[in-house]
């Protein structure tokens, strides 16, 4: 293939790439933004969608297509469903203390990551796509008659693919209407302005705390039952995700969900196409120090307004 | 008017007496863990050359989280630095022993160094996430030269090269005693620095940063320097390690060597001298037996999901008793150092 | 002499103007109070005299050096000793250890010879009954009493002092005041203060902030028939 068609098809998995890391990155940043809560299980949610979307899947005879979408509705919830009883039963008991949450945060990965490596095993496991038909895309050529259109080898997406894109943006631009224009999404933009106030105006902060997590966390793995008919469910999946979020989330602005998914478009296209060029691990050890360059020298600017 | 006495007797004998009662206690536990290996079966001793060694990494911890209050998730990196200087040097530049060990605490220290200018400039969450950060690229390096490091596979460090002083330390006894011997060490000089003064004034820092700073103290300095202190103490841990158990091998880099010695503070109490060490001990001993248990009972893959315990323990930690053990006692006994 | 003074020191905080080109100076061994209504820059201004503030311009001069761009922990170990506005000590330490937290900064010498001082400021904050009490289980102002003995401890050419009789009964105002008169024997006091009763019997010389500028300067008395003062500031109370 020549370089430009190569190229083509490496910023199309990078829309993919993008398309879901808005989501997951989405869901670290409203929990953060709200919260204040830097959830480091995270990614186990991620990976949590994704086994479960297996689990569903596998239990569920008759047409591939069935369980999936029963899966990509209940595995969502379920996770989801997990979060709020951990908001309910951990954060909210240490008082959302930022770095006694992070700790039990980081005790939440392993006992999720690890209670899945016992019962799901440690092999990868595919979800068969609900629909998969081949599209084959042209290329436009400068030839002896001028501009023409051909059809390169290997230059070619799926339906699913362009589903999953698709979805991803139907789902962001859902979550902009509730937080903008409803009045959940006033109540918690509401709590993200100033905590004690909403409590004075009667707002169960509670309340808004365990569905603000739970949402993050269905956002997640929401996000990877779109990609695991693409990827496979494997108990380590959820560290990539969560490194990318980081990223996403540090370099968007906080709380801001519009900073947060053009961030991701930006770091999913540049993350398809970079790995182009470098080995995926020095691509990943340059997106680590990107991360602790931009906090290092810019804390306030990109991080939010945490600290005075 | 009774209190009035007791504070005027506060004020004299248990004064003098803190002092004594805590090198006496730091003596004995050092004669204790002595005996203990003529007392214990090879299984336990073994194990403890290990604990040994992993709570001087506890120790190092212990300088920048428990006294100075800055929360590293990032102190793989440390260990690993002092644990790749030794093997590498001893691997490639075939150099003896003794030389290997100062290039693995120089480059411990090094590291530290750098990590500490950046990270400082940071603090709370944002430090953490630093330091996370950083450890990860360090262990992602790792497996980027996989030429020379094997990656996850890591690599044996021959029998040869773990002489020191004539002593084969592959030999079950003479590594015991020079686990012991840097145990010995590194715990002394914790418990000297922690009643230096700079040590009351890591805590000063930790307790009230903007008065310490308003006192006259030059924070950035203190931070730097205990940052040094505890890469160094992390350093020489990874640098026994290899030499002590013959092995470097990536996961040692890897995040959960991060989260353990976090782990191992807060279950033995943080800002207590000997709180590492019942931290490393009771962790590690949760670990085996559970390990132990499941491969008995249950399956392989049971036993290999050994950080669910360690999961488990730093949530109820967290949640009920983020004192620790020490902490606990201390509540009790207030001359703990 | 003075022993500290401002020469055209201003701030702004993202385009109000907190403190405006202010010449300040205050003598040796004088005990000066800085009043003025809320929010006059007095502890924006105080603040860049400690270091704690960034000046947007002008310069500080302590002890006949520049110490415009030098950083708070500097300025104290040049001989500032500073209490802040809301009670500020290490209140899961002892009594003692805060005040030898303090002096073990000046005094590089053996632990009793610390123990000495300690010992004798607590003396002078009526706090040496406590010395072991952790300092968070005072009284408030038990605790405001431990911050300037900390300042003490610093054996301090200038102490600043800022709104330190708020929140203090009566009595302990009153103890309070001796206390300024005992200390200004050796040391130069600079106090933010809103106890009228206060900047009366304790300052002698008091200057006048009033939107971040200088509004009047003098004596107590010359202050008290100060029109302008009165319609500004006292004049409002």
């Amino acid at each position: 293939m020549d370089f430009g068609p190569y190229l083509f098809v490496a910023s199309l998995e990078g829309a993919i790439t993008a398309a879901v890391l808005a989501l997951t990155a989405v869901g670290l940043s409203i929990v953060f933004g709200i919260m204040r809560v830097v959830n480091v299980a995270h990614g186990e949610f991620y990976m949590l969608g994704a086994v479960l979307a297996w689990w569903i899947t596998s239990m569920i005879a008759g047409h591939p297509a069935l369980g999936f979408w029963v899966a990509i509705v209940a595995a969502p919830l379920l996770v989801g469903a997990l979060a709020v009883l951990c908001d309910r039963f951990i954060l909210n008991k240490v008082n959302y203390d930022p770095e006694r949450t992070i700790v039990a945060t980081i005790g939440l990965l392993y006992v999720i990551q690890q209670t899945t490596l016992m019962t799901f095993g440690p092999e990868a496991r595919p979800v068969q796509a609900p629909f998969n038909e081949r599209i084959a895309l042209p290329w436009f050529e400068y030839g002896e008659s001028g501009f023409q259109m051909i059809w390169p080898w290997g230059l070619s997406t799926t339906t699913y693919k362009l589903f999953v894109i698709v979805a991803a943006i139907i789902v962001l631009l859902v979550l902009w209407w509730v937080m903008t224009r409803t009045r959940i999404g006033l109540i918690m933009r509401a709590t993200q302005l100033d905590q004690e106030m909403a409590q004075a105006h009667g707002i169960a902060v509670n309340k808004v705390y365990a569905l603000v997590f739970g949402l993050g966390a269905a956002l997640a793995a929401l996000g990877a039952v779109l990609v695991v008919p693409i990827q496979q469910a494997y108990y380590l999946m959820g560290s990539d995700p969560l490194l990318l979020s980081f990223i996403v989330v540090i370099i968007g602005g906080l709380g801001s969900v519009l900073g947060t998914v053009v961030a991701a478009v930006l770091i999913g296209m540049s993350d398809g196409i970079i790995s182009v060029f470098f080995t995926p691990t020095l691509a990943k050890i340059l997106a680590t120090l990107l991360v602790a360059f931009v906090l290092v020298f810019k804390p306030n600017g990109l991080f939010g307004k945490s600290r005075e | 008017m009774s209190q009035l006495t007791e504070s005027a007797a506060g004020f004299q004998k248990p004064l003098l007496s803190q002092g004594s009662r805590s090198i006496l206690l730091h003596v004995g536990i050092v004669i204790l863990l002595f005996l203990l290996y003529f007392a214990l079966p090879v299984y336990h001793s073994g194990n403890l050359a290990r604990i040994l060694v992993l709570a001087v990494f506890a120790m190092g911890y212990n300088v920048l989280f428990g006294y100075t209050g800055l929360l590293s998730l990032g102190h793989a990196l440390f260990f690993a630095s002092g644990m790749y200087g030794f093997g590498l040097a001893i691997q490639f530049i075939d150099v003896v022993p003794i030389v290997a060990i100062i290039i693995g605490l120089l480059s411990a220290v090094v590291v530290s160094v750098v990590v500490g200018i950046l990270a400082l400039r940071t603090t709370g969450v944002a430090f953490m996430i630093v330091t996370l950060m950083f450890a990860q690229a360090g262990y992602l390096t790792v497996l980027l030269f996989g030429e020379y490091t094997r990656g996850d596979e890591g690599f044996n460090i021959h029998r040869s090269d773990r002489v020191l002083f004539g002593f084969d330390l592959s030999q079950a006894t003479n590594r015991y005693f020079c686990a012991l011997i840097l145990f010995a060490i590194c715990f002394f000089l914790t418990a000297w620095l922690v009643h230096s003064r700079f040590g009351k004034t890591l805590v000063a820092i930790r307790e009230n940063e903007e008065r310490a700073r308003m006192l006259g103290y030059d924070i950035q300095r203190h931070k730097l320097i205990a940052v040094i202190i505890s890469g160094a103490l992390s350093g020489a841990a990874g640098v026994a390690y290899a030499l002590l158990f013959g092995y470097a091998g990536a996961s040692f880099a890897a995040v959960q060597y991060s989260i353990l010695p976090l782990l191992y503070v807060l279950l033995g109490g943080a800002g207590t001298t000997i709180g590492p060490l019942i931290g490393t001990v009771f962790m590690f001993y949760l670990i085996d037996l559970s390990s132990d248990l499941a491969s008995a009972y249950l399956s392989s893959e049971f036993a290999s999901a050994y950080m669910l315990i360690a999961g488990i323990v730093l949530i109820l930690l967290t949640l009920f008793a983020p004192q620790g053990f020490a902490g606990l006692l201390r509540s009790k006994c207030k001359w703990l150092p | 002499m003075s022993l500290i003074s401002t020469r055209g020191l201003s701030k702004n905080y993202a385009g109000l103007q907190a403190v405006s080109n202010v010449d300040f100076n205050l003598p040796e061994g004088q005990v000066r109070a800085l009043i003025g209504p809320n929010g006059a820059g007095k502890t924006t201004f105080v603040g860049m005299l400690s270091g704690r503030i960034k000046s947007s311009s002008g310069s500080v001069i302590f002890s006949e050096k520049d110490i415009t761009k030098l950083p708070a922990h500097k300025r104290m170990t040049m001989g500032m000793a500073y209490t802040f506005q809301i009670t500020s000590v290490f209140s899961k330490l002892s009594v003692h250890e805060n005040v030898a937290l303090a002096a073990r900064r000046v005094i590089r010498d053996k632990p009793s010879v610390v123990n000495a001082k300690v010992t004798s400021v607590l003396e002078k904050v009526y706090l040496a009954d406590r010395y072991d009490q952790i300092a968070g289980d005072l009284s408030y102002g038990h605790q405001r009493l431990l911050e300037i003995g900390m300042g003490l401890a610093q054996s301090p050419k200038l102490f600043i002092l800022d709104e330190p009789t708020q929140g203090l009964s009566a009595t302990e105002v009153e103890g309070f005041i001796e206390l300024i008169r005992v200390l200004s024997e050796n040391t130069t006091i600079l106090l933010i203060e809103h106890n009228m009763d206060v900047v009366m019997k304790a300052a002698h010389y008091i200057t006048v902030l009033n939107f971040g500028e200088i509004l009047a300067e003098g004596t107590p008395d010359e202050i008290r028939a100060n029109q302008s003062v009165q319609t500004a500031y006292l004049g409002s109370h």
